[in-house]
């Protein structure tokens, strides 16, 4: 026996003989998850929270949220008898007078970056591959809530060094609040105490930012994982592999050690980066005054888009009664945000209704499989970053000598014209992938062999595909669906159908109207029976292994 | 060329002269009644040699844009066939403004666009001293910094940073690397800038420029923004690599690249099959 298996063996025991939950932990310490380098996704961004709740914690033992206003006297020389905030100078502080209190505050920001970039990259994966399908919707859901605090944590943390840079964010996201109809003013007073910037925010955002958020945060990651655990990962289609079945290796001691090694992985890369890069030098930025501003004030990348949003939207206003309708901020920092995160959450359903599919998918899709949804992912995905682009318009028109107002009305074309080209590109493109697997389950696959006939024709030889990829690309009839059929008008009984019935029928068609269908298994075992006849014929000795 | 410009033999010429003549007189005038008031004048300290010698470089590189009596030469009036060149009148430009865009090089023009670039200057310091003395001749304006002026030793770092980031940092960015301006224009990176440039830029407002003259921003103040602008280059970047200086948007690529790139490398080989 060896020591892990000693390991496995004798800690259910330990622990049953103390607490009783030896039985429990026999099981789950040997649950079985799937292996693939996307399913780390999620795992970058679970390591790299971890990291952004111990540097935090290092950096409010030094941080002081408040705005009483102090005069600089510090080993930054180029700010010294300045007038600045506590919470500013006690960044400051930490800084360049904390022992490793900068390397842990460039920690702390980078992982932040991190931690967004990965749980969105994350939920790419899950969209894509249809993982948010019957029964997971409930932790879609929750994913996206989960990065939509990410972003307002983030947010709020970039906001608390008072310098010039996030004095500039918090004064737009004020604007933003005030153009909210009606009640905006009232808003940002009760947020504020009163007047921008005021003396109440600070101190606020901090409860906000290390208190109430990561705690909401936490509760959901956990729930998040639970879940995960309890209707158990999903898997890509392969040999072996079902809709009722996870291949993979166990927790104990495979994925204790990967994950446990992964997460120092992301730790170190995380460290490498903030020990080599500088960032948020908030002692180059100043401290905020309303009065200052610098060229080129961007918020973190996460925010990005919504700025570059705010950028790109013409100037529309509506005076009613007195009172100004700021489209030009409603429209791209609230409405379609809020439409976008909205469908996001949705989505699952959307598809639901498409599909008209009540069964359990535990398997994967594999993104070709489903045209219309990657067709609709991209297709959103590319209106995010051209918005994104957006944001960083005077950068670019700086870094490459372009005209601000090109870039901004060739974004604005673009947001038009692009996501539905898109769109059709890429369902296109999947569509024509799909053919090419079925044509790989009908013909076999190319050998790069030319026969030449008896009668001058040439002919190129096919070979049968390994059981392997026979397995993956057969799944794709898991996400082959056939558009939901019309109801009659009028049924028999001369009641009208439904209209609601009628708008699923119009939204299958546009999911599934066209599509390739997948080949029968009786096609298929023809379609590969003559290829190896056709292998056969060139050579004999069958020399060549079936490969995918 | 040489003084057989075709240039000279124009029918205007004798105009010209005697225009230049009438502004020169009337220049001389103005600024020795001028004396008295807080703008410095720099106009009978050159001597003739050198106006001489400005003159003739003015004639050849800058007259067919700022025409011969330093008036300028209207959009208007630039007709059909000629080059489609116009400039501004000089008059009471200053030697401080002659002195910056024709040492940094923007001067003579070399190619139309959006903006007048910097490049290498097309004159050596003495020429650019002639050019700017005969400039100046004709009408008082902001003079070339001296080198009191441009001492910085007792200036205040901190006070140069406040005055930097209320002043300069909303077009020129927070590190001095420059932005965007609007239609393809842009505030340049400062931070290679000599101080006299400097000084001169503040002094003169060229192209987008607001002018900062000295009651707006005082000699004093003038020097610790140079001192301020000077130490950004000088002092070393405490959290490593500084990405440009240009604030969130190299730190979230940088993020997306080399961070997350890093990383799903790392996922990748994790979830590699064992072989």
């Amino acid at each position: 026996m060896s020591t892990t298996q000693r390991a496995v063996a004798t800690t259910p025991t330990w622990i049953d003989d103390r607490i009783g939950a030896g039985k429990w932990l026999k099981k789950n310490l040997r649950k079985v998850f799937p292996d693939h380098w996307s399913f780390m996704l999620g795992e970058i961004a679970l390591y790299s929270f971890i990291l952004l709740l111990l540097t935090g914690v290092y950096l409010t033992l030094f941080y002081n949220p408040s705005m009483k206003e102090v005069v600089y006297n510090g080993s930054y020389a180029p700010l010294n008898g300045i007038k600045m905030t506590q919470a500013y100078e006690s960044t400051l502080r930490v800084s360049f007078d904390v022992r490793g209190g900068l390397l842990v505050r460039q920690v702390h920001h980078w992982a932040a970056l991190l931690f967004v970039a990965a749980v969105s990259v994350h939920m790419l994966r899950v969209f894509f591959t249809g993982a948010f399908r019957k029964p997971r919707e409930l932790n879609w859901v929750i994913g996206v809530g989960l990065m939509t605090l990410a972003i307002l944590e983030g947010f709020a943390g970039y906001s608390l060094p008072d310098d010039l840079l996030s004095g500039t964010g918090l004064r737009i996201a004020q604007g933003i609040v005030l153009a909210i109809p009606l009640v905006g003013s009232y808003v940002s007073s009760f947020l504020f105490g009163g007047e921008f910037p005021g003396t109440d925010f600070i101190p606020r955002l901090y409860s906000i930012h290390i208190l109430l958020i990561p705690g909401i945060l936490l509760g959901m990651l956990t729930a998040h994982l639970l879940l995960v655990w309890y209707q158990k990962h999903t898997q890509f289609p392969g040999p072996g592999r079902t809709n009722t079945n996870v291949v993979g290796y166990p927790l104990l001691p495979v994925y204790v050690a990967k994950a446990g090694g992964f997460f120092f992985i992301v730790s170190g890369i995380i460290t490498l980066i903030a020990a080599l890069f500088s960032i948020n030098p908030i002692w180059q930025y100043g401290p905020y005054t309303p009065d200052q501003v610098s060229a080129g004030s961007q918020p973190d990348w996460y925010i990005g888009w919504l700025d570059g949003a705010v950028r790109v939207i013409p100037n529309w206003e509506t005076v009613l009664w007195g009172h100004n309708i700021s489209w030009n901020i409603l429209l791209p920092a609230l409405i379609i945000p809020g439409i976008m995160f909205t469908l996001l959450a949705l989505y699952p359903w959307v598809e639901a209704k498409a599909t008209g599919d009540k069964r359990e998918h535990h398997l994967l899709d594999r993104p070709r499989n489903a045209p219309t949804r990657t067709g609709l992912g991209v297709m959103a995905l590319t209106f995010y970053v051209l918005m994104w682009i957006s944001g960083g318009n005077d950068i670019i028109a700086q870094a490459f000598s372009w005209s601000i107002n090109s870039i901004t009305w060739t974004i604005r074309v673009l947001l038009i014209v692009l996501p539905p080209l898109v769109f059709v590109i890429t369902r296109r493109a999947c569509m024509g992938l799909q053919r090419r697997d079925r044509d790989k389950l009908l013909h076999g696959r190319e050998t790069g062999i030319i026969k030449r006939m008896p009668s001058g024709e040439y002919l190129e030889v096919h070979a049968p595909v390994s059981s392997a990829t026979r397995a993956k690309l057969v799944a794709s009839r898991e996400s082959d669906y056939a558009p939901i059929e019309a109801p009659p008008a009028v049924d028999a009984n001369g009641v009208k159908a439904p209209k609601k019935r009628r708008s699923g029928v119009k939204l299958s068609n546009f999911y599934f109207a066209n599509r390739v269908i997948p080949p029968t298994d009786e096609e298929i075992e023809e379609g590969q029976h003559h290829a190896a006849g056709d292998l056969e014929t060139v050579r004999p000795s069958g020399q060549i292994t079936s490969g995918h | 060329m040489s003084s057989e410009s075709p240039r000279r033999r124009r029918p205007t010429a004798a105009l010209a002269l005697v225009t230049v003549g009438l502004l020169l007189m009337g220049g001389l005038y103005a600024a020795a009644g001028s004396l008295a008031s807080p703008a410095r004048a720099e106009t009978s300290e050159a001597s003739p040699a050198l106006l001489k010698q400005g003159g003739q470089l003015y004639k050849e590189g800058c007259s067919s844009c700022h025409g011969l009596n330093l008036g300028g030469v209207p959009a208007e009036s630039v007709g059909k066939g000629q080059a489609k060149q116009n400039g501004p009148s000089l008059l009471g430009v200053g030697a401080a403004a002659v002195d910056f865009q024709v040492s940094t090089g923007r001067m003579p023009v070399g190619a139309n666009g959006q903006q007048v670039v910097a490049g290498r200057s097309s004159y050596n310091e003495e020429e650019v001293t002639a050019l700017a003395a005969y400039v100046a001749s004709f009408a008082p304006g902001p003079a070339i910094p001296s080198k009191e002026d441009l001492d910085t030793t007792d200036a205040s770092l901190a006070e140069g940073g406040e005055l930097f980031r209320t002043n300069c940092a909303q077009c020129h960015n927070f590190a001095a690397q420059g932005g965007a301006l609007s239609n393809g224009t842009y505030a340049p990176a400062i931070d290679p800038s000599r101080p006299d440039h400097i000084w001169e830029a503040m002094l003169t407002g060229p192209q987008s420029m607001p002018v900062f003259s000295d009651t707006t921003i005082n000699p004093d103040e003038k020097k610790a923004i140079i001192k301020y602008i000077q130490n950004i280059n000088a002092a070393p970047s405490p959290g490593g690599a500084p990405l440009g200086n240009v604030g969130p948007v190299s730190e979230g690529l940088l993020m997306w690249t080399l961070g997350l790139g890093a990383l799903i490398a790392c996922s990748v080989w994790l979830g590699a099959k064992a072989k």
